[in-house]
């Protein structure tokens, strides 16, 4: 920049200046750095504390008293740690906790396995691979509303297809695969539902990883002679590890809390089979109105997946800083 | 300039007076809360007369039954303004009126010469009283129901299966009067081909997020001797909810599931059940009287082809029909109280209640259902009568949603997933429901 250029540009900011109302500008020009960051994330703030911390301190609140929502004229009682306790001790909880763990451990192991398996063929840039791409992906576009209809349609004995499909591969009458109401096959079924729907989201974050590993280690590796299986096992899984965390990360805290499907696909059943941790939560909530209650089952919930995650994600930086 | 300012107030005048008149309009529109239902759509056309009559207009928020109890009373217990009118369900009766959701109707009733007497009587205990009966009344019964069943007269007629099933059970081919029948029956036509067709021997209710399997079970228990609580003691239950009677009750009802429902029968309420009769895979169908005249006029399977009977006796002789229907209630929270009892008054009138048994509602009015001609105005009229001549009801307890929650749990544990025995199910519903009065400060 020449200085006759330089002193064009100042004379345009002091005539900029100048035309700018005084009280203004004083104001602005009074603000530190500091006090402009805080006037910007200031209302982002308070819409936080509005819609997630104040809901939950009035919901660590209520799990200590005996509030129902459907009683508005009864008194509320203090009631200390009696939710707590009951809920540590109700067997129907634990159950539908072991319901939710077979849930996301089968549901993370079957996605983590598929989806790295398609990232790495897909990684393979062989020809129509962008068309594959799109084409898995679209599972993970649909509304889970519709993925939950559709599939009971298809799991139906008598008109499904999946029913069909396997009648056709194992000989065994289609009416006879009752997939949702099946004690054995109902937690497989939304497993199988829940995997197909979100491998593809899986698979995304894996290619990421994959991508991001450098072609000369694979190149070095190359002129060293290690055989595929032992770039997969020394380079690739390794590098590509800390995104198959957080892709592990990411199913676990969704299954965790996992509901749409599951209300969808059998509500729960038959019987409390498929009755995994948000649905107890939502028929303690809304059906049985025990707000303090299941304010503390909330807690509970809230509190374990938090606690996890943290402990995860400490492992994972642990991981990645390797 | 002046004229100029004189029109411009002249139209602003008539604009704020235009304004107001339609506020006036908008004040005389009521807003009826309901199920989503054939009924519904009967009470919009009967509703016409009222508008006709009184120039107040009527609007309508009708909701699936899947949702109506989650969303009506999520309304009532944020004091909503959206219903004036609720046709809420019987068990809602001990809640709303202990909460406040609903206009005690005492005076009203007696101001305006309604009485109570001219109802049936199990539909004024099981619509419109709390405390059960107690002469409180929070609404008007507006719409009878009961569970009954539905048959293929077609296929019972057919001359080779009469044959076949006389020879097997030595009996005619009829509609049961015994649950032991009915399961004969059921097995009967379970998996039996039909006009080429493979159909099954009957649809239950087997749904478990509201309150199917519970409707459907208990409709079978009444008749084995299950018992809500002790006549002596109230909310004493040991041994009367898991006596041996309803012990053999639920096995009944997890044997009637097991041996004689269609494939994928796990989640079955009222839709699925008309679904699977409409669509020819059953031969009985249990469901709520309502029911009843959009089957009679299903081309597929209606007419001669459909056939009415009352829920059959249990193994002692007994005798029982779990309670459907509901009350038309005032929400307290309204601000159009006076219209809203102006419908009630139109809508206790002996025409209009003949009116709306004609259009498809189910009157509970004793001059529509005891009239002489009334038993052959439909072919499921006298179904009708006897039924609500043998109702029972579930709780009406401000708890209602706990103990049924409670009761879904149970009953679905056991007759749909098999998990332990219908002794093991009734003894921890006993739990549930002792811990839910508990809790109310009632045990």
């Amino acid at each position: 920049m020449t200085d006759s250029q330089s002193s064009v540009l100042d004379r345009t900011a002091e005539r900029l200046a100048a035309a700018t109302p005084v009280p203004l500008a004083r104001k602005v020009r009074g603000l530190s750095d500091k006090g402009l960051a805080w006037l910007f994330i200031t209302p982002t703030m308070l819409l936080l504390l509005a819609i997630n911390i104040f809901p939950l301190i009035w919901a660590i609140y209520l799990s200590f008293t005996n509030y129902r929502a459907n009683r508005p004229n009864e008194i509320v009682k203090n009631v200390g740690l009696s939710n707590y306790q009951r809920i540590l001790g109700d067997q129907d909880i634990w159950i539908a906790m072991q319901a939710t763990a077979h849930f996301v451990f089968w549901t993370i192991a079957l996605q983590t396995l598929i989806g790295f398996t398609l990232a790495y063929l897909i990684d393979r840039k062989f020809r129509g691979h962008a068309f594959w791409t799109t084409v898995i992906l679209v599972p993970m576009m649909l509304s889970p509303a519709v993925v939950g209809n559709f599939w009971r349609f298809l799991y139906q004995p008598q008109i499904g297809l999946f029913a069909y499909a396997v009648s056709f591969f194992t000989g065994i009458s289609p009416t006879e695969i009752e997939m949702l109401s099946n004690v054995h096959l109902a937690p497989w079924a939304i497993i199988i539902v829940d995997t197909w729907m979100w491998t593809p989201y899986v698979m995304l974050i894996c290619l990421a990883g994959l991508r991001s590993i450098p072609d000369y280690i694979y190149e070095a590796a190359e002129v060293d002679r290690a055989s595929h299986w032992r770039q997969l096992w020394s380079i690739t899984l390794p590098m590509a590890l800390p995104f198959i965390m957080l892709a592990v990360l990411f199913r676990g805290i969704e299954n965790f809390k996992m509901f749409d499907m599951v209300n969808l696909l059998t509500g729960g059943g038959p019987g409390s089979t498929t009755e995994v941790a948000s649905i107890t939560l939502k028929r303690e909530a809304f059906e049985k109105w025990r707000t303090g209650y299941s304010s503390a089952f909330a807690i509970i919930l809230f509190v374990a997946v938090f606690g996890l995650a943290n402990i995860y994600v400490k492992v994972l930086n642990r991981v990645k800083n390797r | 300039m002046h004229r100029i300012k004189t029109m411009a107030l002249g139209v602003s005048s008539a604009a704020l007076l235009t304004g107001m008149a339609a506020t006036g309009a908008q004040a005389e529109e009521l807003t009826l809360c309901w199920a989503a239902w054939d009924p519904a759509n009967a009470l919009v056309e009967l509703s016409k007369d009222f508008t006709a009559e009184s120039g107040i207009g009527m609007k309508f928020e009708f909701v699936p039954w899947t949702n109506y109890a989650d969303r009506f009373l999520n309304e009532l217990n944020s004091k909503g303004q959206l219903c004036d009118l609720i046709i809420g369900d019987s068990q809602w009766i001990g809640g709303s009126a202990e909460n406040g959701h609903y206009v005690k109707l005492n005076d009203f009733f007696d101001k305006e010469g309604i009485s109570m007497d001219d109802f049936v009587p199990a539909t004024v205990v099981g619509y419109s009283e709390w405390p059960k009966n107690s002469p409180n009344y929070w609404a008007l019964p507006a719409m009878g129901d009961v569970v009954g069943w539905t048959y293929r007269r077609d296929w019972f007629e057919k001359p080779e299966l009469q044959a076949e099933f006389k020879e097997k059970f030595g009996r005619d081919l009829a509609p049961p009067t015994t649950f032991e029948e009915l399961r004969q029956i059921g097995e009967f036509f379970q998996k039996r081909e039909i006009d080429g067709k493979t159909v099954y021997g009957a649809s239950i209710y087997t749904e478990r997020g509201s309150e199917g399997i519970t409707m459907g079970a208990m409709d079978v228990l009444y008749s084995f001797g299950f018992k809500y609580e002790n006549p002596d003691q109230p909310y004493d239950m040991e041994g009367f909810v898991n006596s041996e009677d309803s012990v053999k009750g639920l096995e009944f009802y997890k044997a009637l599931y097991d041996c004689c429902t269609p494939p994928g029968s796990s989640n079955s309420y009222m839709g699925e059940g008309i679904d699977a009769f409409k669509s020819g895979q059953v031969a009985m169908h249990m469901n709520f009287a309502f029911t009843w005249p959009g089957l009679y006029k299903d081309e597929a399977v209606g007419g001669d082809k459909v056939g009415f009977f009352v829920n059959p006796k249990g193994p002692g002789g007994d005798q029982y029909a779990q309670l459907g229907g509901q009350g038309i209630s005032v929400v307290s929270y309204s601000q159009h109280q006076e219209a809203a009892l102006k419908y009630i008054k139109w809508f206790a009138d002996k025409d209009v209640q003949a009116k709306w048994w004609s259009l498809g509602g189910y009157s509970c009015l004793k001059a529509v259902v005891e009239d002489p001609g009334f038993p052959a105005s439909q072919p499921y009229a006298q179904t009708f009568l006897d039924s609500m001549a043998i109702v029972k009801d579930f709780w009406a307890e401000p708890s209602y949603a706990s103990l049924l929650q409670a009761s879904q749990k149970r009953f679905h544990d056991y007759v749909v997933a098999g998990n332990g025995t219908a002794k093991e199910a009734l003894d921890n519903l006993v739990k549930d429901w002792t811990e839910v009065f508990e809790d109310d400060g009632k045990l």
